[in-house]
């Protein structure tokens, strides 16, 4: 088995035991990238002499038995996490050549463990997307079929980890853009409750629903990832003070008794039938496991995708507000004032769907319409949160598939946003509940590409979901499944 | 229709966009067809339904307001396109 086929925590048993340094895994990713990603087109920057520093430092730290649980191990950023000295796009021109000066807290928490960042990874335009199509580098492919998108927005991440680039990685998940990808990329993503994890030093999109969360080879990874990063941060006064679970503690406690809820809502016609079978078979493993599978309802599910474009552009439209070519980023002057180069810089430094949603938000926010429909949505996401808080009230973790069918081609609905908008059907509701969601592998479809289940926990509830998660992928091989690369 | 092209010009302009003939056709058609979808949500009676902004419930966030170390000035003009003297250099705003 080749280094970078292993686990993260592998990789850990394998530093600790002196088989490995964090040198040979740092080099081994490093050749790896160079001779895959090409293909792939996962990796916006590359920080290979910085990584092979750290690596060293890594590697005299173990020897010295002063190793913490990520020292030397070798990860990767969603190009939205600010990285000090290293170039932070977001996948944007307007953004193209700015250098953070600061680390966000995620990172630097990951820095002060000692691991190794390999570099930053392509997105959708400031996460805004569902295919990684959107970014102003050029679009990711899936690993696992060149020819079909690896989904979005953190379409990088996801295919990094599915090609093997890198241990694992962070992302975010403002509407599905960690389990989306992950689901579509056969690998693990988790988004954490709304307030778990510091925000600060994140490039904002929509500031009441984006939340950080690992994208990993397995549920283990996950948990030791999300250990790393989870939290209180008086930086982010949105974070919540709550104490942090030891989340590896309980993974192996089984799924006998649990209570996992199965929304009807979910189950709909037009989900395509090798999902609908490989979500099937799942239900089955785990009543096997000793799960109690009921039926829940969320009533205002078909609101949801509405509610979201609404919010999530508002709130956009909001934080995109700061891009005006004067503080940082792209600046087009013409010399004819102060208004028109705003106008000028951003127009040259968007993308179009970003330029989309700003316009959709600003519509929805503006005077006359921020009642019919910022407020209204506003209203709605009040009756979708309180369909999952009485769902929590009988169950435990409920189940559903991420999203109506496997990756799409590349193209296929560029043409239509709405279309697009909707493959994110069964993943935005969990952002809007401010709750937590997990993606794992459950299948492949007829066309070879992976599906995906979603495990939605309560709020704060990520340790129950790990151990449903991990309880599912130890009765199954779907987790072993490489992308043939 | 649900929005017309006027209205997208104008929208452009609040979001400081300067947007080409044919970005403001192609975002009228857009934009008139998911604001068409959204209006779904006006099937809902939601009169008497609290708006959410936040998911987490969550009072004002207080701090001891005490004096930390900042970014300081250097840093944070370091990736303006036009900075002088510590400032921000911006086109003249009054004539």
């Amino acid at each position: 088995m080749s280094l970078t086929d292993l686990t993260l925590h592998a990789m850990q048993q394998r530093l600790r035991n002196k088989e490995v340094t964090s040198v040979e895994l740092t080099r081994a990713f490093l050749e790896r990238i160079g001779s895959v990603d090409p293909s792939i087109n996962a990796y916006l920057t590359v920080t290979a002499e910085q990584a092979l520093e750290d690596a060293a430092r890594a590697d005299r730290r173990l020897a010295e038995g002063q190793g913490a649980e990520l020292t030397g191990i070798p990860l990767a950023l969603k190009d939205i996490f600010i990285t000090e000295g290293v170039r932070t796009t977001c996948a944007s021109r307007i953004l193209e050549n700015f250098v953070p000066p600061y680390d966000g807290t995620a990172v630097a928490k990951l820095k002060e463990q000692g691991a190794v960042l390999l570099g930053k990874l392509n997105m959708d335009e400031f996460a805004m997307g569902s295919s990684n199509e959107n970014s102003a580098f050029g679009a990711v492919k899936n690993p696992w079929n060149l020819d079909f998108v690896p989904g979005g927005s953190s379409g990088g991440s996801a295919a990094c980890i599915a090609a093997r680039l890198a241990a694992a990685t962070l992302g975010t998940d403002t509407g599905g853009s960690i389990r989306q990808p992950a689901a579509n990329c056969g690998v693990v993503g988790l988004k954490p409750t709304y307030g778990r994890v510091s925000r600060y030093g994140v490039i904002a999109f929509a500031s009441s629903l984006d939340q950080v969360g690992p994208i990993a080879r397995d549920v283990e990874d996950c948990a030791i990832l999300l250990q790393a990063v989870a939290g209180y941060d008086a930086a982010d006064s949105t974070s919540v003070d709550m104490p942090v679970p030891d989340y590896r503690a309980t993974l192996r406690d089984g799924v006998k008794g649990l209570k996992i809820g199965l929304p009807r809502e979910y189950f709909i016609e037009g989900l395509d039938p090798d999902v609908q079978q490989a979500t099937d078979d799942a239900i089955a493993v785990l009543r096997e496991l000793g799960a109690e599978l009921v039926e829940v309802a969320l009533p205002h599910t078909e609101y949801a995708v509405a509610c979201y474009y609404l919010i999530a552009t508002a709130e956009a439209s909001s934080n995109l507000a700061r891009y005006d070519g004067v503080r940082y980023g792209r600046r087009v002057d013409r010399g004819q004032g102060l208004i028109d180069m705003f106008m000028q810089s951003r127009a040259a430094g968007f993308g179009p769907e970003v330029k989309r949603r700003i316009m959709l938000g600003t519509y929805a926010l503006s005077s006359g319409y921020y009642d019919a429909y910022y407020l209204k949505a506003q209203k709605v996401r009040t009756l979708i949160r309180q369909d999952f808080l009485d769902a929590f009230a009988k169950v435990d973790v409920m189940l559903t598939p991420v999203a109506p069918t496997p990756a799409f081609r590349l193209g296929e609905k560029l043409a239509d946003p709405l279309q697009m908008y909707l493959s994110d059907i069964f993943t935005i509701p969990v952002n809007l509940a401010g709750t937590c969601g997990m993606s794992l592998p459950c299948g492949l479809s007829r066309d070879g590409l992976p599906i995906g289940l979603q495990l939605i926990g309560r709020p704060f509830g990520e340790a129950a979901l790990l151990k449903a998660a991990y309880a599912y992928e130890q009765a199954t091989t779907w987790h072993r499944h490489l992308a043939p690369l | 229709m649900k929005i017309t092209r006027a209205q997208v010009e104008h929208v452009a302009r609040l979001a400081r966009l300067a947007l080409a003939d044919a970005e403001l056709d192609a975002l009228t058609d857009e934009m008139d067809a998911i604001l068409g979808y959204v209006e779904t949500l006006n099937s809902l009676d939601t009169d008497h339904i609290v708006p959410t902004s936040h998911a987490v419930p969550m009072e004002n966030a207080f701090r001891d307001d005490t004096v930390r170390p900042s970014l300081g000035t250097m840093k944070a003009v370091q990736n303006a396109p036009a900075a002088a003297g510590g400032c921000f250099v911006v086109p003249k705003v009054i004539e």
